[in-house]
């Protein structure tokens, strides 16, 4: 079995879609600027959390999607993650049906409205095996950002299954469950119906922590985060020796994501390493948390990303 | 008068499966004793003579059983899941109940006569998505997420050619099932990998400031007064503190109670109901089996039927909710 074929390729760069709710001219701007100064290759494009934010960006979609196309960076429509109403499913087809698309599925109804045609599938699409991920590239997926959950093993056997492309997160806030409420709403004694789009008070999510003061999740609409913002730099090199070739960042709120990107692209090319990057990232992103692996726990091969402050955590083993 | 619901109990033990079948169940469904179902609890689940000789059982007294082979095969190890699959085949199940697409294919191409049911946690909430399963696998059935209202499930099941189940009672999810990585975060321990969530190894009861605090994971839950009671510490039933106040962030403990609204679930065209719980003991299944039985067979001669409000001792924190059925709930 060839496992490290991926890394004689060059390694891309995808900037995945904006899970909070950003007012529509700073969206713009924010993609406007990416296109012009950041050393991206693919820009995820498009509302995966609620389709009741995505109206208010239609206005700048095209002229969003033309500027990052005539800059050289491939775009990926991003699609909706909890496809539930009507309104949702013609959304999502209405994406689908557009000539030429590329949309990066995250329900497994955007594999059946693309009839075969190529897409890529996001992390809310369950791409755990080799089994799964064959029957799906059968059906016209050529990439796969698995769930955040998988270990570098499982990846690590994705890539050699060799069916399609495989891309991991290495920046940003872990997406880590999707609510069947909108918890913005709940948090503001309003129902989804009537939310207002209290989940555009708060550009980086809403933050939530442990009654005794801990940082936890971040939740933006129907989405949970990852309080932690991760920075995998470590996680690199294993990575691509691995096989995976795309390395997702997430934008944040708070981080310059042209000056994220650059860091990425240093140490991907070997021009910096990972000890020196995690100082240069810290200027761009300063809430970014140099991180190896998935879980908060400290478990088999998932090693951890933050340590909870509390000393008395459980010892490992039993129970399972 | 209409067809009665077909009732679909859980058993965890072959004693919770006799108790299910005395009490009236038309299905029940089990799980193998490793990782390929999601209740994978120490104690739980069923070797492969104890599957068949529950299920000789069942099919003495004229029930079905299913077997849930619900969890995501790990890359590189599908083994178990398909011998789990292979297995259900050659003990005589009337029905899997699967999520993974790969292991549908595998199902689908080893065992096409073998009964495919859509598993909860593969959360097709949608009738596109559904259809995707039915053309690809031949699903024959759809477990419903838990985040549809009443008036969405009646459109779905308007739209697809599958039949549909959905949850009438017991513990409640809030995330869509199947794309929550709470618990994997917090412990390493995931549901959809591992078939666990939130594990006991990992909660922790401590007293602080004469307050009992509980932790998953080394991460505060909740922390109790005296006198207040909770729930299990999951991480979406926990207590945080967002914008300076502290609340149930995603939502209180509670078990789903659907006892009331049988008559609507079954204008709105569902062919089964699902009561949660392989984890819990022959008692409770007894009970709410019964119940439920009773409140099945009111709604099809057209009475409203039984609350189910005296099961409140197997409620959690003695609570109930509708969930999603009911509108302003989302």
């Amino acid at each position: 079995m060839e496992v490290s074929s991926g890394i004689t390729e060059a390694p891309s760069l995808v900037l995945g879609p904006l899970l909070s709710h950003w007012p529509a001219e700073r969206r713009r701007d924010f993609y406007y600027r990416i296109a012009d100064e950041a050393d991206i290759d693919v820009v995820c494009v498009g509302e995966v959390v609620c389709a009741k934010r995505s109206p208010l960006f239609s206005a700048y979609l095209s002229s969003v999607l033309e500027r990052l196309q005539h800059a050289g960076k491939a775009v990926v429509r991003s699609t909706l993650a909890l496809v539930v109403d009507d309104r949702d499913l013609g959304g999502l087809a209405a994406v689908c049906d557009e000539p030429d698309v590329a949309i990066e599925a995250n329900d497994m109804a955007a594999a059946l409205l693309m009839r075969g045609r190529p897409f890529t599938l996001g992390p809310f699409v369950n791409v755990y095996n080799e089994g799964t991920l064959r029957f799906l590239a059968s059906c016209g997926a050529i990439r796969a950002c698995p769930p955040a959950e998988l270990s570098q093993r499982s990846l690590g056997a994705l890539a050699a299954a060799g069916a399609c492309d495989i891309e991991a997160q290495v920046f940003g806030r872990i997406p880590l469950a999707l609510s069947a409420r909108c918890i913005s709403a709940r948090v503001h004694g309003l129902s989804r119906d009537r939310c207002r789009q209290v989940c555009g008070d708060d550009p980086d999510g809403m933050a939530a922590e442990t009654l005794d003061g801990q940082p936890f999740v971040a939740v933006s609409g129907h989405v949970v985060l990852s309080a932690a913002v991760t920075a995998r730099l470590r996680d690199l090199a294993r990575l691509r020796f691995l096989g995976i070739r795309h390395f997702r960042l997430y934008p944040t709120g708070m981080a310059d994501m042209v000056g994220v990107a650059a860091v990425f692209r240093e140490v991907l090319t070997g021009r910096l390493e990972p000890a020196g990057a995690a100082h240069r990232l810290r200027r761009h992103a300063p809430e970014a948390v140099p991180s190896s692996g998935f879980t908060a726990a400290p478990t088999h091969d998932r090693p951890s990303v933050a340590t909870p402050r509390s000393a008395d955590r459980p010892e490992e083993g039993g129970g399972t | 008068m209409s067809a009665a619901l077909e009732l679909v109990c859980p058993a965890g033990t072959p004693a919770a499966l006799d108790a299910a079948v005395a009490a009236g169940a038309d299905t029940v469904y089990i799980g193998f004793r490793d990782a390929t179902n999601a209740r994978n609890f120490p104690g739980l689940n069923f070797g492969r003579e104890e599957a068949a000789d529950g299920i000789s059982r069942a099919h003495a007294a004229g029930r079905r059983v299913y077997i849930a082979i619900n969890t995501f095969p790990r890359a590189g190890d599908p083994g178990p899941w398909q011998c789990a699959v292979d297995d259900a085949a050659g003990l005589g199940a009337d029905a899997i109940i699967v999520a993974d697409i790969g292991l549908l294919a595998y199902a689908a191409d080893n065992h096409p006569s073998l009964r495919r049911h859509l598993s909860v946690q593969a959360s097709a909430s949608n009738r596109d998505a559904i259809a995707f399963y039915e053309r690809a696998f031949g699903v024959r059935r759809v477990v419903l997420p838990r985040v549809l209202t009443l008036r969405e499930i009646r459109s779905l099941t308007a739209a697809i050619d599958v039949e549909t189940e959905v949850f009438a009672f017991g513990g409640m999810c809030v995330m869509a099932e199947g794309r929550c990585q709470l618990s994997s975060y917090v412990t390493g321990h995931s549901p959809n990998i591992d078939g666990v969530c939130a594990p006991p190894s990992h909660v922790r009861y401590q007293t602080r400031d004469g307050r009992m605090v509980c932790s998953l994971g080394g991460f505060a839950m909740d922390s109790l007064g005296p006198g207040e009671s909770a729930g299990y510490p999951t991480p979406c039933k926990g207590r945080f503190r967002v914008n300076g106040s502290t609340g149930y962030v995603f939502d209180e403990p509670a078990t789903l109670n659907a006892a009331r609204l049988l008559p609507q679930l079954a204008a709105a065209g569902i062919k089964a109901l699902k009561i949660e719980g392989r984890q819990r003991g022959r008692a409770y299944v007894g009970a709410v089996v019964a119940a439920f039985r009773r409140a099945v067979d009111a709604a099809a001669h057209g009475n409203e039927g039984v609350s189910g409000d005296h099961l409140l001792a197997f409620s959690e924190a003695g609570r109930y909710t509708s969930g999603a059925y009911r509108r302003g709930w989302k």
